[in-house]
């Protein structure tokens, strides 16, 4: 970067505030996706809105690049810097702002850690309901970018359910609130549509949350199924009853063993492991508990445990968080995929994965949101085996196919990014395509914020909408435009 | 600080000037017609009357699409011949709005009504615009489900008109509103475009959320075709309790006390001098819920009510209502005593009365009754009340002669933005010309 740019900067967030040195940047050059990497030409680190609406003004002048950043735990390359710009990391915003019970709304700094959210209401007895497995490192800012979900949200809804109001600095510097701490304001809800767009609209500076109330109780079930097939049998049925579980997850043996080497969640080995959580007032989970019992096993459960207390459902839950993670164990390394599927073509869609996974050579292990039919695939292969890479790559790729075949998205919670680009026209038509980028044109004219992402080919915003096309009519002499 | 964030060249401030320089193109109404004919056919077009009227404005042609693409050729005839074009379902609330600017043609989706597919085992449904909210409610309950929504007119009101006004009943508080229920949707652009965004699973977060651009855009961007929602069981039993409270104040507090509990209440709203709570539960649960209600309000008296109570916002438009105002305030929900308050002196200074229903989120229908000018006055009172604390009051119904009554208020610092968007989706302001916020 040339000095008199970072001179620039530097007057902006101080000299500790940027960072240049190749060897500092290599920290930013990828996020939690690390087989995508790019050298940002700087970092910056602003400690206030003024400081981000000063860098990105300098930005929009000299038609430079920027990509926000919170703890760079992102899945799909959201973070990954872009070529000669420049990276925005928001980390030293990390004040929670405003803690107001009686509307029970919490205002907060991008940089907040999810979980520190719920640390600072848990004494009022409320929580910050989106959890993603990330949460104790992730930021908020980082969740409003992907609309983070993680296993409560069956029941509790996403970050978008949760963000009722938004400070953003848009890629021209100015600066917009976007909702607010009341509901529906007039106007379009653009709030809805800047959380999930991936730092593609602009940097959102501050951040309007709801909190939830904790529930009367928490009663977590652990049923071992021999096979996926009778767990997710059981889920359907659990649904079909009329039950709305604040939580369902589902693994399979691999994925069980693999947290059994991590963590010691002392898992029953089967073929099909299966965690409801049910939340609410005790009179009424406890009889519901009850049915859900029944109909694992109907389905051919074979053991069943019910976690009463914090401590017990911690253990639970263990296995379950560290199920990624947990993969080192059992390979070298893995690719983990995050397709959607309607609930009832699970069979269907898991035999599917099993025969890839026969025929490729190549273990995958699932750990998924069965209530809300959110897989996540793990292909597991060895890098230094050449060709395995790609063979797990394209496998990854197979996995997200079935998913749009089976009618559902090739991303849950992780979010497009660099990563699933190229995917996004196999589950898009082009105008589906091209009527988003036109809401990307309004926010970011000259496409700097996050510019790569999300879309498989940008958009050009001069391109006038509607171009003007002799009509039929006109041609034929009938009408005419003055 | 006082700067013009629109007016870098390319962006956003010059939308008003290309819209204006854009050749308009002038079309008799024989030729219009004759264009929207062959897009719908003879039979799917026909002469506006009066009872087409949209807030005071007559517009020349009804249109009754068939199908999708008639819909979609019919839009873009009109948009090419610079005719503008109002949305219309089921026209319950086709007054809400400012008046349009223009309005040529009238693009009914009543024809658009099937629910397309009920993936009950998936709790979800993909459902055509002009289908009742009732008709899909009797489609849903044949599996023992339902779209957690309760809006105004069920019987008539269309998916496609409670979508574009997000319209917002008691339900709200335990569901969210419908930008939390929507997960895809399918919008006919002026230009011709068909798209589909958001998908036909629960979770889905692949490219822009433009069901929630949609969900209360007052049909100005494109015309809803379909949307696809998340679903809900219908109750296993459910229980509706009323009780009262001295004073506003006192009133205020019971429901904070409520919303601070562990109570897993469904809906409680306020419609002064009572208040409702509505309890979704086994059997077991509703009655352990109702103790714990009475140990937490303690001496106040609480008797179970019937289901009707719930129909208390839309009884707000049930008497005669050419002398009223009935709005839609966005106020925080433990302020709603104190904008009470300034509403009390309000009306006692400018003499009218009110009736409210006030939604524990804070959502709030009050209708006042007066004469024309000491009700615009007290509108313009109470917004600036409303507004100076973050919220918002909207006029949904008003008189006749109030119709040059701004509907929306402050737009805030968006509201370039907001223009921006509508630039980039309808470039020529086709759609409901004129009707939304800031002058949108």
């Amino acid at each position: 970067m040339n000095q008199h740019l970072l001179q620039e900067f530097q007057a902006i967030v101080g000299e500790r505030g940027v960072i240049s040195s190749p060897e500092e940047l290599h920290t930013y050059e990828c996020d939690g996706l690390t087989n995508f990497r790019v050298m940002p030409l700087a970092v910056l680190l602003p400690a206030d809105t003024p400081q981000v609406q000063a860098i990105v003004k300098i930005c929009h002048r000299e038609r430079m690049p920027f990509v926000a950043r919170g703890s760079g735990t992102g899945l799909s390359g959201g973070a990954l810097p872009v070529e000669n710009g420049i990276v925005i990391s928001l980390t030293r915003m990390n004040h929670i702002l405003e803690v107001d019970f009686p509307n029970a709304r919490v205002i907060v700094e991008p940089g907040v850690i999810n979980l520190e959210v719920t640390g600072r209401v848990q004494p009022q007895d409320y929580f910050y309901a989106p959890d993603p497995s990330s949460q104790s490192v992730c930021s908020i800012g980082g969740n409003v970018a992907e609309n983070s979900g993680g296993a409560h949200c069956l029941k509790y809804g996403f970050t978008t359910t949760h963000v009722l109001g938004l400070e953003v600095v848009l890629p021209d510097g100015s600066l917009v609130h976007l909702g607010g701490k009341c509901l529906d304001t007039p106007g379009y809800d653009l709030a809805g549509v800047f959380v999930g767009s991936e730092g593609t609209l602009g940097i959102a500076t501050k951040v309007v949350l709801r909190i939830v109330k904790r529930p009367e109780c928490i009663r977590t079930l652990l049923a071992a199924f021999p096979s996926t097939n009778e767990a997710g049998a059981a889920v359907s049925d659990i649904i079909a009853a009329g039950m709305l579980p604040a939580a369902i997850e589902m693994m399979d043996n691999l994925a069980i063993q693999a947290a059994e080497a991590a963590v010691h969640a002392n898992y029953p080995n089967c073929g099909g492991l299966l965690l409801v959580e049910l939340d609410g007032p005790v009179a009424e989970v406890e009889s519901l508990m009850q049915d859900v019992a029944e109909l694992c096993q109907k389905n051919g459960a074979w053991d069943l445990r019910i976690a009463q207390t914090d401590s017990e459902r911690a253990l639970v839950w263990k296995g379950r968080k560290a199920a990624f993670a947990a993969m080192g164990r059992i390979s070298p390394n893995y690719i983990v995929q995050d397709g959607v599927i309607p609930r009832t073509a699970l069979p269907q869609v898991m035999s599917e994965i099993a025969r890839l996974s026969q025929e490729t050579g190549l273990r995958v292990a699932n750990v998924f949101h069965a209530g809300d039919g959110n897989l996540h695939p793990l292909v597991l292969y060895d890098r230094h085996i050449a060709g395995q890479e790609q063979a797990a790559e394209a496998l990854s790729y197979r996995i997200l196919e079935l998913c749009l075949e089976a009618g559902g998205s090739i991303t849950g919670e992780h979010g497009v990014g660099e990563e699933k680009k190229r995917m996004m026209s196999k589950m898009f038509s082009e105008p589906d395509l091209d009527t988003m980028q036109r809401v990307r044109c309004a926010f970011d004219p000259l496409q700097l914020s996050n510019p790569t992402k999300v879309f498989p080919t940008p958009r050009l915003c001069g391109e006038k909408p509607g171009e003007y096309v002799a009509h039929p009519l006109e041609s034929a002499g009938i009408a005419e435009r003055f | 600080m006082s700067h013009t964030p629109w007016n870098q060249p390319g962006s956003r401030n010059d939308s008003e000037e290309k819209r204006s320089s854009f050749p308009t193109t002038m079309l008799k109404a024989s030729a219009i017609e004759e264009q929207l004919q062959s897009a719908v056919g003879r039979a799917n077009l026909r002469d506006a009357t009066a009872e087409d009227m949209v807030s005071g404005v007559r517009p020349q042609f009804v249109v009754e699409p068939e199908n999708e693409q008639q819909l979609v050729a019919a839009l873009f005839c009109a948009d090419e011949a610079g005719a503008a074009v109002i949305p219309r379902g089921g026209g319950t609330k086709l007054d809400w709005g400012n008046p349009p600017k223009r309005a040529e043609v009238i693009l009914s989706t009543a024809r658009l009504n099937r629910v397309l597919e009920h993936a009950w085992a998936d709790l979800t449904v993909t459902v055509q615009a002009g289908c009742t909210l009732q008709s899909l409610q009797n489609t849903l309950a044949q599996h023992g489900q339902r779209l957690a929504f309760d809006g105004l007119w069920p019987e008539r009101a269309t998916i496609g008109g409670v979508l574009s006004t997000n319209d917002s009943g008691a339900l709200r508080l335990r569901f969210g509103g419908l930008r939390d229920l929507i997960l895809g949707v399918t919008i006919a652009l002026p230009d011709g475009t068909l798209a589909s965004s958001g998908g036909k699973v629960v979770k889905n977060v692949a490219g822009y959320d433009l069901p929630k651009l949609v969900t209360g855009a007052f049909g100005t961007l494109g015309v809803i075709t379909s949307a696809v929602f998340r679903l809900h069981p219908l109750p296993r039993s459910a229980r509706t309790l009323s009780f009262t409270a001295e004073n506003f104040q006192a009133m205020q507090d019971l429901v904070l006390s409520i919303q601070d509990s562990k109570l897993a209440h469904t809906a409680l709203q306020i419609r002064w001098p009572c208040a409702d709570i509505l309890f979704e539960a086994t059997d077991a649960g509703l009655n352990a819920q109702e103790s714990q209600l009475h140990k937490l309000l303690g001496s106040t008296r609480v008797k179970e009510a019937s289901g009707h109570v719930w129909n208390a916002r839309q009884e707000l438009w049930n008497s005669r209502t050419d002398n009223a105002v009935i709005a839609k305030l966005s106020i925080l929900p433990a302020e709603i005593a104190k904008k009470v308050d300034a509403l009390k002196g309000i009306a006692n200074s400018r003499k009218l009365t009110w009736q409210m229903v006030a939604q524990a989120a804070g959502i709030t229908t009050l209708r006042l009754d007066s004469d024309p000018v000491s009700i615009s006055a007290a509108v313009r009172e109470l917004r600036a009340e409303v507004e100076g604390s973050g919220g918002s009051l909207v006029v949904l119904r008003r008189p006749k002669i109030l119709e040059s009554l701004d509907a929306w208020g402050n737009a805030g610092d968006s509201a370039g933005l907001m223009r921006a968007v509508k630039y980039q989706l309808d470039s020529k302001g086709t759609l409901n010309p004129g009707r939304f916020v800031g002058g949108i």
